[in-house]
């Protein structure tokens, strides 16, 4: 009885649209996104033949690995540093939880001000040391950049709690037995405590792909219908592009995006389960 | 260079990256402030102004004149309001059920709920519309919420919590006449207040924090929520840096206030899962 609620929301909402994305993946759609006939694995077979559809692939690799790759990396960087006893260090944790406060679109918002090619401060700073004003939404070369480095400030501050949060729980026996063993600064650190933080840092790896995966807002904001030559269109804002944007309504297209979408999510929570499993299992 | 020379410039080193990467994260937040109350000449001279030249409160005002924000920021509060009270009631009911009730297929069930949040939402958005839009529900608070009355994320939560309680408090369960309710909500909701806050610090959150889903199912301005609205700002031909900046720095006024306050919660909603 107690649990009534709960599956009700579950099934309309999670497990009937589940089963509903497969089915709409395999019909046509007329220009109202109403479901028409059945085509079989139609949208696929011309999604996989479309250079558009690797193209997206692409964008979404790239976008992944420069939001992940600097953002967990950069948090490992700066929560080593403020492990080096140093003053201040609650002003620095401060600072870099702030982001936490701002939503994707209030970030994407300001920096989009930022970002104003006539105006904006990003060009009005290369202009006082004498260089030429960037496109950073309207050149090709540089929207997604733009994009990833929201992304990235938008996601720092949760990285760095996780991993301050990892490095307050290893036992300070541990630690000292190191110091006592001669290990000190950047050998302490490389060959003691990062091994310590494995845990956390293959969490937020798994973690920050999903999240930069399912990345949206940004780019709508930032990049409507992906930018500058669609270099900003990723997987997830394909499905709003090809089912919504500008009254596009090829929902079976979107689905067919959605459901590759799906694929690679659950095969990265897989591989989070799976090693997460044998890391417990072992120890 | 003797040791105690190399260990100054390397702490001084140490600051100034972190005092770098510090500034690099806070500016974003201070420009957004600083603009929200900038005249247009700051903004738009070049190069541009980094400290006010003046206050400018207009600017708040004008805000509302370009967009129904004050519409939208009730919108905000309601659905979010609502959203983190029903899923703190349904995740109540339904970790208590699998943790003080005897259940049939309890595993099972309970693997379904896991399952849950493996599934990406936007990869299910698309039926989700066709479902609301279906039933004639778009620009409404209905569209705003249903889907989010309930969440797996809450009740694992909540389930760990239960699970620690001493095994004589569950046996109370049982042997006390008091029904199931009663009991869930005189014993257990009390002695688990921190698990409950942090979820619904975490419900809030996301729950305001809402984009895709919102732009979908409403299109009326008066219907759309507080990011909605305030992206828009950005959007309109008309853009002016300082109706934008003052949009925002409102928008992220009840979330700053959570984020300084309300921190040790989010904290704990935000890290539970990833240390142990």
């Amino acid at each position: 009885m107690f649990l009534l609620p709960s599956l009700a929301v579950f099934a309309v909402f999670i497990l009937y649209p589940l089963v509903e994305s497969f089915v709409l993946s395999t019909h046509g759609s007329d220009i109202f996104g109403n479901s028409s006939r059945y085509v079989g694995f139609k949208h696929f077979r011309d999604l996989f033949s479309d250079s558009d559809f690797y193209k997206v692939l692409g964008t979404t690799a790239m976008f992944t690995v420069l939001t992940v790759l600097p953002g967990v990396l950069g948090a490992l960087v700066l929560v080593l540093l403020m492990e080096s006893r140093i003053r201040g260090i609650r002003i620095f944790r401060s600072a870099f939880a702030l982001p936490f406060a701002f939503s994707a679109a209030s970030a994407s918002v300001i920096f989009a001000v930022i970002y104003n090619p006539a105006v904006g401060i990003a060009n009005g700073m290369l202009a006082h040391v004498g260089a030429k004003p960037v496109g950073w939404l309207t050149d090709p070369k540089w929207v997604l950049l733009s994009v990833v480095v929201v992304q990235i400030w938008l996601t720092l501050g949760y990285n760095v709690l996780v991993l301050s949060a990892g490095v307050a729980a290893i036992p300070a026996d541990i630690v000292e037995a190191a110091r006592l063993d001669g290990a000190k600064g950047w050998r302490l650190h490389l060959s003691v405590i990062v091994p310590l933080l494995s845990p956390q840092l293959f969490f937020l790896t798994v973690v920050s792909t999903i999240n930069s995966l399912q990345a949206f807002t940004a780019i709508r904001v930032l990049a409507p219908e992906g930018g500058p030559g669609g270099k900003a269109m990723t997987l997830v804002y394909a499905i709003y592009n090809k089912g919504f944007e500008n009254g596009n309504s090829d929902l079976g297209t979107a689905s067919a995006y959605a459901i590759v979408l799906l694929f690679i999510v659950l095969i990265l929570t897989a591989i989070q389960f799976g090693v997460l499993e044998r890391k417990v299992f072992y120890r | 260079m003797s040791a105690t020379a190399r260990d100054r410039l390397a702490k001084v080193l140490v600051y100034l990256v972190l005092i770098a990467a510090a500034l690099a994260v806070v500016f974003p937040v201070y420009y957004a402030l600083a603009g929200s109350v900038m005249p247009t000449r700051d903004l738009t001279k070049a190069p541009p102004a980094l400290v006010p030249s003046g206050l400018h409160p207009g600017n708040f005002a004008d805000v509302f004149d370009a967009v129904p924000l004050g519409h939208q920021y009730l919108n905000s509060v309601v659905v979010a309001g609502i959203i983190t009270v029903a899923q703190v009631v349904t995740s109540l009911l339904a970790a208590y059920a699998f943790v003080f009730l005897p259940l049939k297929w309890r595993g099972a069930v309970f693997g379904l709920f896991l399952a849950t949040l493996m599934i990406p939402w936007e990869a299910i958005i698309i039926p989700n519309y066709k479902t609301i839009a279906n039933a004639h529900l778009a620009n409404t608070y209905f569209a705003l919420v249903l889907p989010f009355l309930a969440s797996a994320f809450g009740t694992f939560m909540l389930r760990q919590a239960f699970l620690q309680f001493p095994m004589e408090l569950r046996d109370a369960a049982r042997i006390d006449g008091s029904g199931h309710l009663r009991f869930l909500w005189r014993i257990v909701v009390p002695v688990s207040r921190p698990t409950i806050a942090a979820i619904a610090v975490y419900s809030f959150l996301s729950a305001w924090n809402q984009y895709f889903w919102p732009l979908l199912v409403t299109d009326k301005p008066k219907m759309q929520t507080l990011q909605l609205g305030m992206s828009q700002l950005n959007n309109s031909e008309s853009a002016d840096p300082r109706l934008i900046l003052a949009g925002v720095a409102l928008s992220v006024l009840p979330t700053l206030l959570l984020v300084i306050f309300g921190q040790k919660f989010i904290v704990k909603g935000l890290t539970s899962g990833a240390v142990k």
